[in-house]
């Protein structure tokens, strides 16, 4: 069935794009992870414009971690201080993504700085995870036992000023740190369409030191406001969420997400995550070859004027 | 030789007025749906006279279609270091966001130059392309490469031979309209040709529409954008939280 999407303004094939959310919903629910650094890629490959699949990822990615924060709030799994503080820079980074965004499209290098930051993103992501698991996988072989704990530091985080004491984290830090972080992944919010929390949970526990339970929740609660800001900045300077494509995909999404949570307690979780590192490093590899490659159509039309 | 060119005065608007088009479409609206998926227009029509069928060279038909046009801007991209990036831009004045051309022979056999030149009939004579800027040295390639482009995508078409011509009288030919197209009148033109000259043309527009859902959705995106914002984070959020809410009760 042919769907035409009205912002888009291309007609895809409706059972193709609830069948693309599923894909990336049983992902997501398989590996935990948010699914966004993929389904905007796959939007692309499908012939959805950039700007488009950016803007209406992130509106997808504020729907989809609604009702994951909701389960956390309930088992008081998130540090709304430490969130709270995430939040200021991630709207800040937010609004500096768009701006970027949108001088980027006025002289039509937005696509090239997407496909840049996802190749690098991926690139550095995929490899780390895959490489962190295979070496899981031969300690596991090896001795069977559980890894050492990582012992919690005092580093350079702790010599800044400003400190403030996060009661839900048990911490008291800067609160330099935490903005940087939210700065950094409001910007990639803004740019990639994801909700940056595949950037976001690793510096929150390897930067912050916050403990692992209250991570996911807060980066969660972090995220719905960053994408929903972002979500608006797109909708009002460059009108490129489209809201049937995004409820198509949702829907497919949290069906596959419940389908992939099934998957995922039966498999390993070493298994799983090589699994991901490869997928990731695919999409990667997709993107740079058609950097690298020469196009066959070196043209490319669009409107005059930027808008 | 005064009683001859007082022949031909005589004759020459016999010529031109005495054919006329009688024009049939069998939709002048196309609506643009959420099911839109390409739309084809059947033009057909006859051509009507009050004298016999002149003798000499036979009567062709020439049907355009044009979509609104609209300026574009072509970008080529250039390797820099080792990558592609978009490297050049030309702006081209008006190019037709659609454009087809049918005709009951090869272009050529129906159409002389200067009767091209002067309607803007065939692809070519549609576009203007103004200056481009002074690092761009090739700007006719740009103006080409929006017709190729334009070409591959379905918008841009010559169909040459496609319109069907009955007895000198009745003509036919069908459109297709893809699913990629800009909302506007799109101008349909009949001509009629003896010996490469235009004897007679008629003009009308097919009204091309979203409608509906599509409509209303793309214009409250455009005039009230805060407001679509606000709106699609909250459906959104009420699909996904709905999608979650009726999973979990099938399971239970």
């Amino acid at each position: 069935m042919q769907i035409y999407l009205p912002i888009a303004e291309v007609s895809v094939n409706a059972f193709l794009l609830l069948g693309l959310g599923g894909l990336v919903g049983i992902l997501s629910g398989m590996f935990g992870v948010g699914g966004g650094f993929l389904m905007t890629p796959l939007l692309f490959f499908i012939g959805i414009p950039p700007a488009v699949a950016v803007a209406t990822e992130a509106n997808q990615i504020v729907a989809s971690s609604f009702s994951g924060v909701l389960a956390h709030f309930k088992r008081k799994t998130v540090d709304l201080k430490m969130g709270t503080v995430l939040l200021v820079g991630g709207l800040a980074g937010a609004a500096l993504g768009v701006v970027v965004f949108n001088y980027l499209k006025s002289i039509g290098q937005v696509d090239l700085l997407v496909r840049l930051c996802y190749v690098a993103f991926l690139g550095v992501v995929g490899a780390l995870m895959f490489i962190e698991s295979l070496n899981a996988i031969r300690k596991s072989r090896k001795a069977g036992g559980s890894p050492p704990a990582a012992r919690r530091q005092r580093t350079w985080v702790h010599a800044l000023p400003f400190k403030m004491r996060f009661r839900t984290s048990g911490l008291y830090i800067s609160v330099i740190p935490p903005l940087i972080v939210g700065v950094l992944v409001g910007i990639l919010a803004a740019i990639m369409g994801v909700g940056g929390g595949f950037i976001m949970v690793p510096a929150m526990i390897y930067i912050l030191g916050m403990p692992t339970k209250v991570v996911v929740g807060t980066s969660l609660f972090q995220i719905i406001f960053v994408t929903g800001f972002t979500t608006m900045l797109h909708a009002t300077t460059n009108y490129t969420v489209d809201i049937v494509l995004a409820v198509l995909l949702l829907i497919g999404g949290v069906v596959g997400a419940q389908i992939g949570t099934r998957i995922g307690v039966k498999m390993k979780a070493e298994q799983l995550r090589i699994l991901l590192a490869l997928m990731v490093l695919a999409v990667c590899g997709k993107l740079a070859l058609d950097l690298l490659l020469q196009p066959v159509e070196l043209y490319s039309l669009g409107v005059a004027g930027g808008h | 030789m005064r009683g001859l060119a007082i022949l031909f005065f005589l004759l020459l608007p016999g010529l031109s007025a005495g054919e006329e088009v009688v024009l049939g479409l069998s939709r002048d609206k196309v609506s643009i749906t959420t099911s839109f998926d390409g739309s084809e227009i059947l033009i057909f029509g006859a051509v009507k006279r009050e004298s016999p069928i002149p003798d000499g060279e036979p009567l062709e038909v020439l049907i355009t279609v044009a979509g609104p046009s609209q300026p574009v801007t072509v970008r080529r991209k250039d390797r820099w270091f080792g990558i592609w990036v978009n490297a050049d831009a030309v702006e081209v004045d008006r190019a037709p966001s659609f454009y087809a051309v049918a005709t009951t022979a090869p272009v050529p056999e129906v159409l002389t130059n200067t009767e091209d030149l002067r309607h803007k009939i065939t692809i070519d004579r549609a576009i203007r392309s103004v200056g481009a800027p002074g690092t761009v040295s090739d700007a006719a390639s740009f103006t080409e490469a929006i017709i190729r482009i334009r070409r591959a995508n379905g918008l841009y078409q010559l169909l040459e031979g496609q319109v069907v011509l009955d007895q000198q009288t009745l003509f036919r030919t069908a459109i297709k309209m893809p699913a990629n197209l800009t909302e506007g009148f799109y101008a349909t033109r009949i001509f009629l040709t003896r010996g490469g000259q235009v004897v007679s043309s008629y003009e009308t527009a097919i009204d091309v529409r979203k409608v509906g859902l599509e409509r209303w959705l793309f214009g409250l995106s455009r005039e009230q954008p805060m407001l679509y914002g606000l709106m699609s984070l909250a459906i959104a959020i009420a699909a996904g939280w709905g999608a979650s809410a009726v999973f979990r009760l099938l399971r239970n």
